[in-house]
């Protein structure tokens, strides 16, 4: 029950310090799943990443079912699920009884512009965290590359880049490993 | 039924909508054209209102599309459930296509075959973050929807920079400071925002 109870207010919390969507979440994501509560490694938290952006749904809620699953089963699953989505619930219902130009308000939209331009930083320096554990070599670095610069220039769907990948990653790692017994061989 | 409509209607923007939460808009838009609950000018507002709050998009759309279905129908006690509903709808898909995957992985972690795919899987994870991030600055900095938008007439204010060289240096450089939790640099950021923006 404990623990279950930290999911639901762990997720909450995430929930509450999203600004815009899956990504932005990742730098709160990161200090709360992996620095505070070491619950999953940050090669997790892209492998994770990876699958939730090609399965259907919401990135951030695919995430807190992976976390929650990992951490305590299906119960934890759902409850890492509802923690995430429960602060929308709440501000939004709110929002929506209650004041019906929201977001026409002055002041909304400035802290909103601020917020965004921080968020940027934040996912900067999010991504020079997990770069350094996801990529180690050329292969990865080339894969990287091509990756970032395509979704910059081009609408394709995640979806593709994410099958081609890991279909790349076993051909890679396949053709290394047969490389390495080859030099055994010759050693031999 | 109206609640059991928006629970199915949800469940199956959950089921289709791949990659994130603007994902969802296109079945939001095909929504509004089949039930009539909202229009395109609602949803407009809708992106507007997700967008400036806290959450994930997607959960917010849902939310948001839920509250004025409902209270449309049953006022605002109406509105509260068809938050919840429209909610529950859209994340049910994920939880259980996600628990079905979680399970594979689990008994194949080991697996060599899996493990070399994700060798090639976080790469593209960490560029397709990358890219976003782009996209991102693309928006806060420049109003530029996408780079195509960067060869026409650019208009940039040096204080955005300015906000961003600060977080930048405090976030990685500035001993003590940089160990904060990210929330502090966003609250400083809205901050500056209401003030100076």
């Amino acid at each position: 029950m404990g623990e279950l109870l930290e999911l639901f207010l762990t997720f909450a919390k995430v929930g509450v310090l999203t600004f815009g969507g899956g990504y932005a979440m990742l730098p709160i994501l990161e200090r709360e799943i992996c620095t505070n509560k070491h619950w999953v490694d940050s090669n997790e938290l892209m492998d994770y990443y990876a699958i939730g952006q090609c399965t259907p749904g919401v990135i951030a809620v695919n995430l807190a079912t992976f976390v929650g699953k990992k951490r305590k089963g299906i119960p934890g699953g759902i409850v890492a699920t509802l923690g995430v989505v429960f602060p929308s619930l709440l501000i939004i219902t709110f929002i929506a009884a209650l004041i019906s130009n929201f977001a026409e308000l002055v002041w909304v939209e400035k802290a909103f512009t601020g917020i965004r331009i921080c968020v940027c930083v934040l996912i900067f320096n999010s991504v020079v965290k997990l770069y350094k554990g996801a990529v180690k070599d050329l292969p990865a670095f080339i894969i990287f590359c091509v990756v970032a610069i395509c979704s910059v220039f081009l609408s394709i769907s995640p979806v593709i880049y994410v099958i081609i990948a890991g279909a790349l990653g076993i051909l890679i790692q396949n053709f290394k490993s047969a490389g390495d017994d080859k030099a055994k061989e010759v050693n031999r | 039924m109206i609640f059991l409509r928006l629970f199915f209607e949800f469940f199956k923007t959950g089921l289709f909508s791949v990659g994130g939460g603007l994902a969802t808009v296109p079945f939001l838009q095909n929504m509004a054209v089949k039930t009539g609950w909202f229009t395109y000018s609602d949803l407009a507002d809708m992106i507007a209102v997700a967008e400036s709050t806290p959450g994930p998009l997607g959960v917010n759309m849902a939310t948001y599309v839920g509250y004025t279905t409902g209270s449309t129908f049953h006022g605002s006690i109406g509105g509260v459930i068809g938050a919840v509903i429209a909610t529950l709808g859209l994340v049910t898909p994920s939880i259980i296509v996600i628990m079905i995957i979680a399970y594979f992985l689990s008994k194949f972690k080991d697996n060599k075959y899996v493990n070399n795919a994700f060798y090639g899987l976080r790469a593209a994870s960490v560029g397709l973050i990358a890219a976003a991030g782009i996209n991102i600055v693309l928006i806060a900095f420049f109003s530029a929807n996408s780079i195509y938008d960067m060869l026409g007439d650019v208009h940039f204010n040096p204080l955005h920079f300015l906000l961003a060289a600060i977080i930048f240096v405090a976030s990685r450089y500035i001993p003590k400071i940089k160990d904060l939790h990210p929330v502090v640099f966003i609250v400083f950021s809205a901050v500056v925002g209401i003030l100076f923006m």
